[in-house]
């Protein structure tokens, strides 16, 4: 009951001020009248009686002002007013205000704009059920730590493991989708049975596969992406039970996912089928095509289920020596297998970022304090009227609320049109691998780390202006009159945000530097081949008709042929497991004949290619020859290998001649006939791996790459293969026409390096001329202070010359601790980020002078103006104008 | 103007709640009230008055209704709430330890 009278008089009090104010008022006058008129009947003529009932009142309007104070009224009423003036100051200082508002929306949507993507890839929590508790788990060798699962041995851990709740398996792959229109390819994905119950995902429509629907004896069953239904079924219900024709053979609907679901690893499927275990390579032990993803019971950790499983691995070690020699497990969470190659990248961003922020915050904090420093008559006087000081500083942090307030607010709106940009620039195949970008937007993550800014800058813009007004000598502020030697607050703390501010853009730009020194190194790293005039494209022929070797060879000679008699083609060559920069870790097993052998497996990627294809690629023969057309299955088997596999498998020895043998009981001999110089097969960062290249009419593929040299533009030759391809038989689909040019500057390593540059570089940018701007205000400033001393010397007959050398030499003095500070954190944070360097040390001597010497020359630049007006001080005026 | 006896900090509360506790009354009658029935020894700093009768009718003590006056003009009237009655007793039975505390000490020297 109290609570709520309570309630309702403050509110009451709150909201109707006019009436409150007007029967305060009145109440008071109705003491006067009585006092007035008790005044009067004792004698005293009406204004004495008047005069002393005011004078017993001890003031009319002080009285008020203690019943509103009684009423709380002023707590809220300093609050508006504060408000209002600081709106009413902020406009009146419109280049002020505007600064600080747009360097504050600058940090706030850089930040935020990263921190979304870092969300979407790294916090937002996986659309699994209790995503924390699957893993990735891989199949382990030497070449590659995570390496694929063989179907067998698929098999073979789920049985035996004690560690996993499940395990399932799956490949990323593409359909032959049989339309109306023709066959098309589709992306898809063969999955095990329990997949889907793995990750803890219901289907959205339909039914899930039941246990044992992924073995042969089960009619063939597909689940559509949620974006598949739309587009392709129009979201309709009755295709649950429809037959859809992929890869020739007859697949039921049996599902469709939710919307939110995704799985990157996957790739961007649209047909989830249930894995049929029937090829050659799924029921062959040693061929390794599959991922698996497991759910660790509870209480298990990472740690100790892997061991259950290179346990596992090590029993079928001894059982299958011919296969799984040297096969270990791996393991690591789910969430790093989706994202894990993301996070270097996005913690550098978001590094950058936030070193912007810094950047421009410091830069307000800067620019506040200035005004602090000029309004300190202001303060004096009001300290002096008897303003607590807590009302002077609740009036600064007014200021600052507003401005971040602002800041903030256009910062979130900006944040959330540069995200879709940044989305919209990653290109679609990119972006397709990384389907949990969808969800990037302001969400309350991005909100909450939004919200922590604002409040992180609100506390450091309160703090800075507040220095001033927590030691006031008011006195000598009034007598000083603003006047006089620049602030001591201003000279101490101003000076060193600058050097702070100039030693952060130093970090972002050296960064910057050494990122695009990194991304123009990758460009010029030697691929092995003449990229210019060469067009790719890749082929998928449907398995049934062209399985065997003599039809597969049949396609690709025709194919060869059409392409090299279309205009402008001066060649064109097949090549099989991967084109160049895929990085395709198809791998085969030898051993080298003569040499001593214990059943070990010598491992090595493993590329199929037509006579055509070296020649057209532009690669470099080092010694032997190319294949011919005649070398088919019918002849001896031969092969070529790269300069790194001689260097590892024939040091000092000539290769030519010698001959490779399989793991085979009697074994087939290849007769290595050349050695060709290395060609980037994976990215353009990492190290070349030992390559053997076998005649595609030796070892055929109904999946292969074709290359065409072209002596015109290679662009428009893109749509012509296509057609080609198509015209040879409709059934067999062109995929993914790209030029070299575009495969090496957009392939995976080049593309990261890129947008890492990009970013970086932008961020770098906005932070060199925001600290030149606060390079700048400083010495600005500080000239304006001193224009009476420099009016005194110039009087005294101080040269411009010496005025220039007086103010440069401070400014100098800023800048040149800032670059100094600089390059050591730059040093640092170039180590940081070393993995994303490629070809550059973090300490590269000409990126840090570089550097050095432009920040040191815009630096100088920024302060020569305010000292060329320092110089053209007229001393008379100086004097005189104080 | 002789200067009253200054009251004892916070007892101007007491008065107050005292004199409203009879019947509703504007502040102007407060304070007369207050000097008649202190036989003209306590005179409220009419100052004082106004602020407390605010306070006191923020913390809900005293409600505040307008009413027509004695002499025919519209005057702000006090009451005492319920709660104010409590705390009239808090306020009284406080207020008597002191003073016979005070007038232990005093008496005994």
């Amino acid at each position: 009951m109290r609570l709520r009278q309570i309630i309702r008089l403050r509110l009451r009090s709150l909201f109707t001020r006019a009436s409150v104010e007007q029967e305060l008022d009145e109440e008071l006058q109705y003491h006067l009248e009585r006092q007035t008129a008790e005044g009067v009947a004792a004698g005293m003529s009406r204004e004495e009686a008047r005069f002393a009932a005011l004078r017993s009142l001890e003031g009319f309007e002080q009285r008020k002002e203690e019943c509103r104070d009684m009423r709380r009224l002023n707590l809220i009423d300093n609050l508006l007013r504060d408000f209002r003036y600081a709106i009413r100051q902020l406009r009146k200082n419109a280049v002020f205000t505007s600064t600080a508002v747009v360097m504050l929306a600058l940090g706030m949507c850089a930040s935020v704009a990263i921190f979304a993507f870092v969300d979407a890839a790294l916090i937002k929590p996986l659309p699994y059920k209790d995503p924390g508790r699957l893993a990735g788990v891989f199949e382990s060798i030497k070449m590659f730590p995570q390496s694929n699962l063989s179907y067998l041995d698929y098999l073979d851990w789920k049985k035996r493991n004690t560690v996993l709740d499940s395990l399932a398996i799956y490949s990323r792959g593409g359909f032959l989708l049989s339309t109306p229109t023709g066959t098309q390819p589709a992306r898809a994905a063969r999955v095990s049975d329990g997949f889907f119950r793995t990750l803890g995902v219901a289907p959205f429509l339909g039914r899930d596969f039941y246990a044992g629907e992924d073995l042969p004896s089960a009619p063939r069953a597909v689940m559509l992406s949620y974006a598949t239904w739309q587009k392709r079924y129009g979201g309709k219900t009755d295709i649950l039970g429809k037959t859809v024709i992929l890869d020739h053979a007859p697949s039921v609907i049996i599902g469709v996912l939710p919307r939110e679901f995704h799985f990157a690893p996957a790739g961007p499927a649209e047909f989830w089928s249930a894995f049929h275990a029937e090829s050659e390579c799924d029921l062959r032990r040693s061929c390794h095509d599959l991922n698996g993803v497991g759910r660790l019971k509870d209480g298990v950790s990472i740690e100790t289920a892997l061991a259950n499983l290179k346990s596992v691995a090590q029993q079928l070690q001894q059982e299958y020596p011919g296969s799984n020699l040297g096969q270990g497990a791996a393991m690591t969470p789910l969430r790093e297998v989706i994202a894990g190659d993301m996070r270097p990248i996005l913690l550098v961003l978001l590094g950058g970022a936030g070193l912007l922020l810094l950047i421009a915050n410091v830069n307000v904090a800067g620019l506040l304090l200035v005004r602090s420093e000029s309004r300190k008559r202001e303060i004096a006087v009001r300290t002096a009227l008897g303003a607590s000081s807590g009302r002077l500083i609740g009036q600064f942090v007014t200021e600052a609320l507003v401005l971040i307030a602002a800041g903030s607010a256009l910062g979130l709106v900006s944040a959330h049109w540069v995200m879709r940009l940044l989305a919209k620039l990653i290109p679609e195949d990119v972006a397709a691998n990384m389907p949990f970008l969808n969800s990037l937007g302001l969400n309350v993550r991005v909100a909450a780390f939004a919200g922590g800014i604002s409040l992180l800058t609100a506390a450091l813009f309160s703090f800075a202006p507040s220095l001033r007004i927590w030691s006031p000598d008011v006195r000598e502020d009034l007598a000083e009159g603003g006047r006089g030697s620049a602030g001591t607050v201003w000279s101490r703390l101003g000076s060193k945000l600058v050097v702070l501010e100039l030693s952060a853009a130093m970090v972002l730009l050296v960064s910057a530097g050494l990122l695009g020194k990194s991304l123009y190194r990758m460009l010029q790293v030697d691929v092995g081949l003449q990229p210019d005039h060469l067009a790719t494209i890749e082929v998928l022929a449907p398995k049934s008709s062209y399985g065997t070797d003599a039809k597969a060879i049949v396609l690709a000679q025709e194919i060869v042929n059409r392409i090299e008699s279309l205009p402008g083609v001066k060649s064109a060559g097949i090549v099989t497991n991967g084109l160049p920069l895929e990085g395709n870790g198809n791998t085969t097993w030898f051993r080298v004949p003569g040499r001593p052998y214990h059943g070990e497996h010598e491992e090595t990627p493993e590329r199929d290619v037509s006579p055509g294809y070296f020649t057209t690629l532009g690669a470099t023969l080092l010694q032997g020859r190319y294949f011919t057309e005649a070398e088919d299955t019918s002849k001896p088997r031969v092969a070529i290998i790269n300069r790194a596999f001689a260097r590892q498998y024939f040091p000092g020895e000539d290769p030519v001649g010698k001959h490779l043998a399989d793991l085979a009981s009697p074994p087939v001999l290849t007769e290595i006939v050349g050695i060709l110089e290395d060609i980037r097969e994976g990215p353009l960062d990492a190290a070349i791996p030992p390559v053997l290249y076998l005649p595609f009419n030796q070892s055929t593929d109904h999946y292969f790459g074709v290359v065409a040299r072209t002596s015109r533009a290679e662009r428009p030759l893109l749509a012509e293969l296509s057609a080609t391809i198509r015209q040879i038989d409709p059934d067999v689909v062109p995929l993914r026409g790209m030029t070299m040019t575009d495969r090496i500057h957009d392939s995976p390593s080049a593309y990261i390096h890129r947008s890492s540059a990009w970013l970086v570089g932008g961020f770098a940018a906005l932070a060199w001329v925001v600290g030149l701007v606060g390079l700048y205000g400083v010495v600005a400033y500080s000239v304006s202070q001193r224009t009476r001393e420099i009016g005194v010397r110039m009087a005294l007959g101080a040269q411009p010359g010496s005025v220039y050398q007086l103010i440069l030499s401070e400014a100098g003095r800023l800048a040149a601790l800032g670059i100094v500070i600089g390059l050591l954190c730059s040093v640092g944070a170039g180590t940081m980020m070393r993995g994303l360097l490629f070809g550059v040390e973090s300490w590269d001597g000409p990126t840090l002078g570089g550097v050095a010497v432009a920040l040191g020359i815009s630096a100088l630049l920024a302060s020569y103006i305010p000292a060329r007006r320092a110089a053209s001080v007229n001393p008379v005026e100086a004097l005189r104008a104080e | 103007m002789s200067k009253p006896t200054d009251l004892v900090q916070g007892t101007l509360d007491l008065l107050i709640l005292k004199v409203v506790a009879l019947e509703p009354m504007h502040g102007w009658a407060i304070a007369q009230r207050i000097r008649q029935m202190s036989g003209e020894v306590l005179q409220v700093g009419q100052g004082a008055l106004y602020p407390a009768l605010h306070k006191l009718e923020q913390n809900g003590w005293i409600s505040a209704e307008w009413a027509v006056s004695d002499n025919n003009r519209r005057a702000k009237y006090y009451t005492l709430t319920k709660d104010g009655r409590k705390a009239l007793q808090r306020e009284t039975a406080d207020w008597e330890r002191l003073a016979t505390a005070i007038s232990l000490v005093v008496r005994a020297v």
